[in-house]
């Protein structure tokens, strides 16, 4: 039991002694602390999943999820929100991704970060994002989900201005933790309506009683949207969506932990987690669902025409995750988290490849000054090719079962829906192996000085490569279509986790499409992905064409190269009208409004009673005595029908008053 | 009788210190401090013998004006002795941040803080409504002469126009109190929620707005406000720790304390109006704050926002919000304190207050940073730190009273985040300039201050039940009063 708590409280002690001892302790005690914390809570996790938990091994249909109550948290009246885990099927998916992908990109940072002068404070962010990211999927309830929530955010925050010199990173860090606290408002505010009607927040007595309610309830269906609201900013969906390609200002192992592999998933893990809620409001799904479609191919297509190699990889992020979406709001839940583990793997592995190459590449990141890179980093561009086959959707390797899955649910909901999912797909085999074959094929397009220095990245960042690799091509074995005859591993293991979605809705998990029509979507996708390729490897494959400069990019492409001007449009929508408003206030409406109310009443009394000052003996009478005119005033603007109301009782009162004082009593 | 002596040391100080010579600061100091952790530590150990059966046994009660049954009567509960712990800590650590510099009439500043402490502490014992408002006032005037006397050059306009406006709302108040009185005949507290219940609506209407205004503009609550920023601005940083710290609490306490049990019809009919109020208070000065270029300017308006929260929480009259106004007055009080210290310790090294001519100052003062840090997340409200509880169970009292204000009032935690991180990047983040290239890093006594603080701000985001099971029955006795 006690193991559990471990889990997360040894990457906790790990930020401490690196957070704490930064600049004191030497750099290879640093690795050793910060990758040994995120190792030791691994075989934590192991332990539990092989050995450590209850009576019931995970996969015995006895299994009941694990809680370990710490103590109570928050306690007012009746509501009890306790500092309690909960263990189960998907929680233990999670925590092998996060101390998994996590220790290896540690590891990894070993390497990329070893001439960085802050090496120790990297380490101890590192190890205290694990910790937050380990609260976030471990809480029993959802307020200790989001102690995680807004953890990572913060995580997120110091890890993307790490290089704290650079305005522009500080400004990229600050937008990122901003824009989750807009998604953060719409959580809280269905933390509160959860409070409100179930009087708890610990997930068991919530789903419990939801289990009772109807399809559709309006109450239902609010509690939903508003938590999804917070999943849009933590897993960067449209609207708020922004924020994720500027995080890539941070250093690119945090790219790949934090920004693909774990927390931007975060807002996947809380729908999967909260299914009964959701399949109780096909109205929220069907929301879900077209912001994942949205999302998937508005930043599709920004992708395609992004040069800069991390920039390239963050909108394919931001697009996978709206896929991840769509098969969530298509109810196929077990579909949206396969893609969260296989787009783990790759992901990571993308970030981790794009990593080595701007290693190699001297700090370069523009695709366009690359180029060649085949043969002189031999183990980066392999991994990165089965990275980016995996991505495209090709079988056998990881990212085909889950986009697949999604996309045959997809397609058994709404056509329309599918075709455009499809489009997108089209698009993220052309942008990923246009990528591919900027950066490694053709010739070399980099300075002499680059390519002197060009060298394959030391073995702490080719093994985690490699391990990824693996992932990336056997990852989607978990998870083989029905068609296939083949198990579904994933399917099986998370079954428990929808008996309530079960309950409420008996269609929940049945997929109206017949084996014929599986088959052929699934030559559709292949096919769409081959073309997607065949199309790049024309247009970029031999090396000779290569994006234009920026200067010369114009017309409906340069509207796509800048976002869509998104971000110029939320500065008009949002920031701009705020910061007026803020000089308004603050310069006119402060002193000259209110105050000046206040002051300037009180002088105009001054005047009036100019005459009078034979009497006064200085300005403090007259100051008092406008001041309370002019409070006066302000009561009366504010409150102008009590007024009257309020002096009519006063004279009332008075009266009584005096009298009461009249009579001697 | 130990009650008596929680007020008694903090006079004894000061009357020690008024009577020591003025050649150096160092004695009047370490009076002022030995004085105020003497008091610190005697809080601690009633905290550890105070319990609900035990109540009775702290009770003072000696008539003060037997003839017309005026009592100088003290006493203790939970919400009490949550006050009283904040003000024990929060004085130590505001000598303490002073150690730094020297000051003339040094005896007479340090007596001054420890008669605000005393006037503090009266106010968070005080049974008898005369009592309450003489300590209420008498807060007030060692204030306004350690911000006139030892203030800016503006300092005296600006201190001065503090003191008659909230004299001024004293007086509302005072009207209030009397009549209460002579309905009553008695001065007691608790008797009086007996009288006040029997009041007309419309008395009881009249009842709220005096008590109202007079705690509206301590707060201080939009837009009674515009004293609160040049007050905090132009004093000496000492003062306004006393004032953004703990004076400002008197106002949150007595709306607790004396609004809700001397007038629960008039809560019920104009709540709404003053949680309006206390909401606009809360955006507009979040957003003045977006914008504002003088950092402990910039930290007078947040301090201003999270006031109105509080008040907005109490007037819902539901336990979550007065629970929550309860931990987040400590919370507020702390982190309050913590960053006016930042901010003169910034302003101490570069003599600019100016946000837009600070940056880089983490690359000279690591610790300083993190210190900042810290109280900063607190400040933001983050899970896990003493901001996120208050503002937790605020936000929730007031979105269960009305979801579009709870919605709107949400806004807070944006805006928070806006005007917080902004202040944290232009000042600490960024390039290095001649301004801050000479930053030397917190040591000493700056560091006694910040750590306890930011473990503070940790410890109490993790273990809250501490303090809301010590205001819980206290808080429900007065709900329980105003059924």
């Amino acid at each position: 039991m006690s193991l559990i708590a471990l889990i997360p409280l040894v990457p906790l002690i790990g930020f401490l002694i690196n957070g704490l001892g930064f600049r004191k302790i030497p750099k290879n005690v640093v690795s050793i602390v910060g990758v040994g914390a995120s190792f030791i809570s691994f075989l934590l996790v192991a332990y539990t999943f092989g050995y450590g938990v209850g009576d019931a091994a995970f996969n015995s249909t006895t299994f009941q999820p694990i809680t370990v109550t710490l103590f109570d948290w928050i306690t007012v009246g009746d509501l009890n929100i306790p500092f309690a885990f909960q263990i189960d099927q998907l929680t233990i998916i999670m925590l092998f991704i996060i101390t998994g992908v996590g220790t290896l990109i540690h590891v990894y940072s070993m390497g990329y970060m070893s001439h960085d002068e802050a090496y120790g404070k990297f380490f101890a962010y590192l190890n205290l994002f694990i910790f937050f990211m380990l609260l976030l999927v471990m809480g029993n309830n959802y307020v200790v989900m989001f102690i995680g929530w807004e953890g990572v955010g913060l995580c997120s925050y110091l890890l993307i201005g790490f290089w704290n010199k650079n305005f522009d990173f500080g400004n990229a860090a600050r937008k990122a933790f901003i824009m989750n606290r807009v998604g953060d408002l719409g959580f809280l505010i269905g933390i509160f309506l959860i409070i409100q009607n179930f009087g708890s927040v610990v997930y068991a007595d919530v789903f419990q009683q939801a289990q009772s309610m109807e399809v559709g309830n309006g109450t239902i269906v609010a509690i939903t949207a508003f938590l999804f609201i917070g999943a849009m900013g933590k897993s960067a969906q449209i609207p708020l969506f922004t924020w994720l390609p500027d995080a890539m200002a941070g250093p690119t192992p945090v790219s790949a932990l934090i920004h693909a592999a774990t927390m931007v998933t975060s807002g996947i893990y809380m729908i999967v987690r909260s299914n009964v809620l959701y399949t109780l409001a096909p109205g929220t799904l069907e929301f879900v669902a077209w912001i994942g479609v949205a999302t998937a191919v508005v930043a599709a297509t920004i992708g395609m025409f992004q040069n800069d190699i991390k920039k390239v990889l963050a909108y394919s992020t931001v697009s996978q995750l709206g896929y991840m979406f769509i098969g969530l709001g298509v109810m196929a839940y077990t579909s949206g988290f396969f893609h969260v583990i296989t787009h783990a793997f790759f992901k990571a592995l993308l970030f981790l490849g794009a990593g080595s190459v701007i290693h190699a590449m001297s700090d370069e990141q523009d695709i366009r000054k690359m180029g060649g890179l085949w043969g002189k980093i031999k183990v980066t561009a392999i991994t990165f090719l089965l990275g980016t086959v995996a991505i495209s959707g090709l079988p056998p390797f990881a990212g085909f079962f889950s986009k697949d899955e999604i996309l045959a649910h997809t397609f058994a909901h709404n056509k329309l829906m599918w075709a455009l999912a499809l489009l997108g797909s089209f698009m993220t085999a052309f942008y990923m192996f246009r990528l591919f074959f900027l950066t490694f094929m053709g010739n070399f397009r980099g300075t002499k000085e680059q390519a002197d220095h060009l060298h394959e990245s030391p073995s702490s960042m080719t093994m985690p490569l490699i391990f990824l690799a693996v992932l990336s091509v056997v990852g989607g074995f978990i998870g083989f279509p029905e068609v296939m005859h083949l198990p579904h591993f994933l399917a099986d293991f998370l079954s428990p986790l929808y008996e309530g979605s079960r309950a409420v809705n008996p269609e929940f998990g049945v997929l109206h499409i017949d084996h014929a029509t599986e088959w052929t979507l699934m030559a559709v996708s292949v096919g769409v992905a081959v073309g997607a390729i065949i199309l790049a490897y024309s247009l970029y494959g031999k090396g000779k064409n290569v994006p234009a400069e920026d200067s010369e990019i114009t017309g409906i492409q340069k509207v796509i190269y800048d976002k869509y001007y998104i971000d110029e449009l939320y500065a008009a929508l949002f920031i701009k009208p705020t910061q007026a408003l803020s000089r308004v206030f603050a310069n006119v409406i402060e002193p000259k409004g209110i105050d000046g109310a206040v002051n300037g009443i009180g002088s105009l009394v001054n005047a009036l009673s100019g005459r009078l000052r034979t009497i006064q003996t200085g300005g403090t009478a007259a100051y008092l005595f406008s001041m309370c005119i002019g409070i006066a005033l302000i009561l009366i603007i504010n409150f102008g029908y009590d007024f009257v109301q309020i002096t009519t009782d006063f004279g009332t009162n008075l009266m009584n008053y005096i009298s009461t004082i009249g009579s001697g009593k | 009788m130990i009650t008596l002596l929680l007020l008694i040391i903090p006079l004894l100080g000061s009357g020690i210190l008024l009577f020591t010579k003025n050649n150096s600061s160092a004695l009047p100091r370490n009076i002022a401090l030995i004085s105020s952790v003497i008091n610190l530590a005697l809080i601690i150990y009633v905290g550890f013998t105070y319990n609900a059966q035990s109540a009775a046994a702290f009770d003072v009660n000696y008539p003060w004006i037997s003839e017309l049954n005026i009592n100088f009567h003290l006493g203790l509960d939970g919400i009490s002795l949550l006050l009283l712990a904040l003000t024990g800590l929060l004085v130590p650590l505001i000598v303490l941040s002073t150690a730094k510099y020297s000051y003339e009439k040094a005896n007479n500043f340090y007596a001054l803080i420890l008669l605000t402490e005393a006037a503090l502490i009266g106010v968070f014992l005080a049974k008898d409504i005369f009592l309450f408002y003489f300590f209420f006032e008498a807060a007030l005037v060692p204030v306004y002469f350690l911000a006139a006397i030892w203030g800016g050059k503006n300092a005296s306009k600006v201190t001065f126009k503090m003191f008659v406006y909230t004299i001024f709302g004293s007086l509302f108040m005072l009207v209030a109190l009397i009549y209460l009185y002579m309905q009553g005949q008695t001065a007691n507290i608790q008797e009086l929620t007996v009288t006040a219940k029997a009041l007309s609506p419309a008395t009881q209407g009249l009842l709220f707005w005096g008590l109202f205004v007079a705690f509206a503009i301590k707060m201080p609550i939009f837009p009674l406000h515009t004293w609160q920023p040049a007050a905090y601005t132009e004093s000496p940083t000492t003062a306004t720790m006393l004032l953004g710290g703990l004076l400002s609490k008197m106002g949150v306490y007595g709306l607790i304390r004396i609004l809700l049990p001397l007038s629960p019809v008039g809560v019920e009919t104009f709540a709404l109006i003053g949680i309006i109020l206390a909401i606009i208070g809360l955006i507009y000065g979040s957003i003045i704050a977006v914008q504002q270029d003088n950092i402990k300017r910039l930290v007078a308006y947040s301090s201003f926002a999270h006031m109105g929260l509080m008040a907005a929480g109490v007037l819902t009259g539901s336990l979550d919000g007065i629970q929550g106004a309860l931990i987040q007055m400590v919370a507020h009080g702390i982190n309050a304190v913590g960053l006016f210290f930042i901010v003169k310790i910034m302003y101490d090294r570069t003599g600019t207050r100016s946000l837009s001519a600070l940056g880089g100052i983490t690359q000279k003062a690591p610790a300083l940073s993190v210190y900042f840090m810290i109280i900063m997340l607190g400040s933001v409200a983050l899970p896990l730190t003493n901001g996120f509880i208050g503002e937790f169970l605020l936000l929730k009292s007031v979105y269960d009273y009305n979801a579009w204000l709870g919605g709107i009032a949400g806004l807070t935690i944006i805006l928070g985040a806006v005007y917080m991180l902004r202040l944290m990047q232009r000042s600490m983040f960024g390039e290095i300039n001649e301004t801050t290239e000479k930053f030397t890093d917190v040591s000493g006594t700056e560091v006694a201050v910040l750590l306890p603080i930011s473990i503070i701000v940790i410890l109490m985001g993790i273990f809250p039940n501490v303090f809301l099971q010590l205001t819980e029955p206290a808080a429900q006795a007065i709900l329980e009063m105003i059924k």
